[in-house]
């Protein structure tokens, strides 16, 4: 059915015509082409995307538990939430994991990638190899890992202390240290941050160190006053990625303990993370209003943080001229 | 085509030959990247060494970096223990579906974005970058409310059809790829009685073949990585895909009266290997997308 109307419209963009009627003919023909090609996203965009977003938002009004209908209930699932002392400490729990996460991972990677920075060539491209090793490696793979390494009686990181005479904390049982195994977990996946701050630093343009080095800097101050700014808009989208995903985390905190009674006894609510609450109560507890009500929240906060990024990110953060998408 | 194919930077090409005092620095730097790269990799060396052990050995001597006693059998363990090789199959086969989807709807897309002028293009483009915030969990329940009702709740359908859309953030990538496409290529191939199909399938596609890798590359690592959608959605251990299949594994053996260490810990390698060589085999590609691009990894 297209091949004969192309044919006949790919005859309107032929030199030597009365440029006015066809193209406006073709311009007509080519939006309707455009909206061909646009029709598997707009498909998508209304059936996963802006109706399952409305479709939650409604719920979340709601008590649905999938077998009767579901029963309006106001704003009833979100004072619940407020009241709900295992939300205060899923909360407290992400937020805590946030706080601490995000930073040490952006110092650590900025370190690693200086040090990258400073080696360069084939040396670099095999260290950042390494480095990026460990993000090659499945969120439940990493987390059975660190089960074991973070074992309390055995396990290599107390091994380690021991060398030194420390006897190293119950990190998956103690519920006062759960949660700083998790941090310690996940600074061990610092691949792609460290990847991204080191292409930015690549791209610092040498004459400027170079000025600063002649006009007697320091290398703190090299590093504070040229190369820092220079890099502000990788560091900064490097933070923002990372607390979006880090208020998200999942898959690694599941697998070392939930999902069997014994795991979930050992920990109680150590491990508690939000969105881990809001898997439980969609797919255990079959809450699927609640759970909507969990998940608009956390809708919310991501999109006020990717606001800020935008209007601070704007304001504050050296950008190189059109290097920035976003 | 501005961001995928940058030139190393000027800085390397014109760094000047090493003096005196910036080769002892420079061994200071190499030394401390050894010792972190120490610190990266031990964690995999362990696991392979554990896995190869017996099970009253697998905490025993932890900074010994071969196995002893050797105990290859663990691998067979894994294999009697539990349907390994199935879970494998079915994670190349979800994983190759969702990567083809995403790959071509999303290029299908980009195609529309980048090659027509029409109007509506700047408010819809921009639609495209606002979905890329949105966190799947807040879809997650309606979601599995349309799979629910479509009857496809317990098989694997719902862990790649959803890409059969198109993904916002690969349509960004492959839009900025084919923009950077001179022009002049497309309307010859008009002028010589191409359709806007032709155009997509015979010039954009093969033209775009880097973007398209990485885009593949990309969602193959990320339904590899899935463990809450074969949570959501399979029941049948048969339909398991690794990270689900490893997660049963673990909840069985792992804890309780008489735990299986060196099975968990075989498994855990089976899941982590594949993906390890598909990264040496597509590292450049790997690399280059995420400093380009952002992607977290």
């Amino acid at each position: 059915m297209t091949t004969a109307e192309d044919t006949r419209r790919g005859a309107g963009h032929r030199p030597g015509r009365d440029p006015a009627p066809a193209g406006r003919r073709a311009w007509r023909g080519e939006t309707r082409w455009a909206y061909v090609f646009l029709l598997p996203w707009l498909i998508g965009l209304l059936v996963f995307q802006l109706g399952p977003m409305v479709a939650s938002l409604v719920l979340s009004f709601t008590s649905y538990d999938l077998i009767g209908g579901a029963r309006f209930e106001g704003l009833g699932n979100y004072r619940r939430m407020l009241e709900d002392p295992k939300v205060a400490r899923a909360v407290g729990n992400t937020v805590l994991y946030t706080v601490l996460h995000v930073p040490l991972a952006a110092v650590l990677a900025l370190g690693l990638a200086l040090l990258l920075n400073r080696v360069t060539g084939r040396a670099a491209g095999a260290f950042r190899t390494i480095f990026y090793l460990p993000s090659m490696t499945p969120y439940v793979a990493v987390g059975v890992l660190f089960l074991f390494l973070l074992n309390g009686q055995a396990g290599v990181i107390n091994s380690f202390l021991a060398l030194f005479g420390v006897s190293g904390p119950q990190w998956t049982t103690d519920p006062d240290w759960i949660l700083a195994g998790i941090v310690l977990m996940s600074l061990w996946n610092l691949g792609s941050t460290t990847v991204i701050l080191f292409a930015a630093l690549r791209n610092v343009p040498r004459e400027l160190t170079e000025a600063a080095l002649i006009d007697g800097a320091g290398p703190w101050q090299r590093f504070r006053s040229v190369t820092l700014p220079m890099i502000s808009s990788a560091v900064f989208f490097v933070v923002i990625v990372n607390t979006i995903a880090a208020l998200q985390m999942f898959d690694q905190v599941y697998t070392m303990f939930f999902g069997s009674q014994s795991a979930q006894q050992t920990s109680g609510d150590a491990a508690l993370f939000y969105v881990v609450y809001l898997f439980q109560q969609a797919f255990q507890y079959l809450h699927m209003g609640y759970a909507s009500a969990l998940a608009w929240v956390l809708f919310l906060v991501i999109a006020v943080i990717t606001l800020i990024q935008v209007r601070v990110g704007r304001r504050f953060v050296y950008y190189e001229a059109e290097e920035h998408p976003g | 085509m501005t961001t995928l194919d940058r030139p190393r930077g000027p800085a390397e090409a014109t760094r000047p030959a090493d003096g005196v005092g910036r080769g002892t620095r420079r061994v200071l730097f190499l030394t401390l990247l050894a010792a972190a790269s120490v610190i990266f990799l031990y964690p995999f060396v362990w696991l392979v060494v554990a896995s190869l052990k017996p099970r009253d050995r697998t905490f025993a001597d932890p900074f010994l970096p071969w196995p002893a006693p050797f105990a290859p059998g663990n691998y067979a363990a894994v294999w009697d223990a539990a349907p390994v090789l199935t879970w494998l199959v079915n994670s190349v086969v979800v994983g190759v579906a969702a990567a083809l989807a995403v790959t071509l709807s999303s290029a299908f897309v980009a195609f529309g974005f980048a090659y027509f002028r029409f109007p509506g293009r700047g408010v819809l483009f921009g639609s495209v970058l606002a979905t890329m915030m949105l966190p799947a969990a807040v879809t997650l329940v309606p979601t599995y409310l349309i799979w629910n009702s479509a009857g496809l709740t317990g098989t694997q359908v719902p862990l790649w059809a959803g890409n059969l859309f198109g993904s916002a953030f690969y349509i960004f990538l492959l839009r900025q790829f084919l923009l950077g496409l001179p022009r002049y290529v497309f309307e010859a191939a008009r002028v010589d009685g191409a359709t806007y199909l032709d155009l997509f399938w015979r010039i954009a596609l093969p033209l775009a073949r880097p973007a398209l890798i990485i885009a593949f590359i990309f969602e193959l690592k990320a339904s590899w990585f899935d463990l809450m959608k074969p949570l959501i959605y399979l029941r049948d251990p048969a339909l398991f895909t690794l990270p689900r299949g490893l997660k049963a594994i673990v909840d069985q053996f792992y804890q309780g009266g008489d735990p299986k260490w060196e099975i968990v810990l075989a498994a855990a390698v089976i899941t982590t290997l594949p993906l390890i060589l598909v990264f040496f085999l597509g590292q450049r590609h790997f690399v280059q997308g995420i400093a380009t691009t952002g992607r977290r990894g």
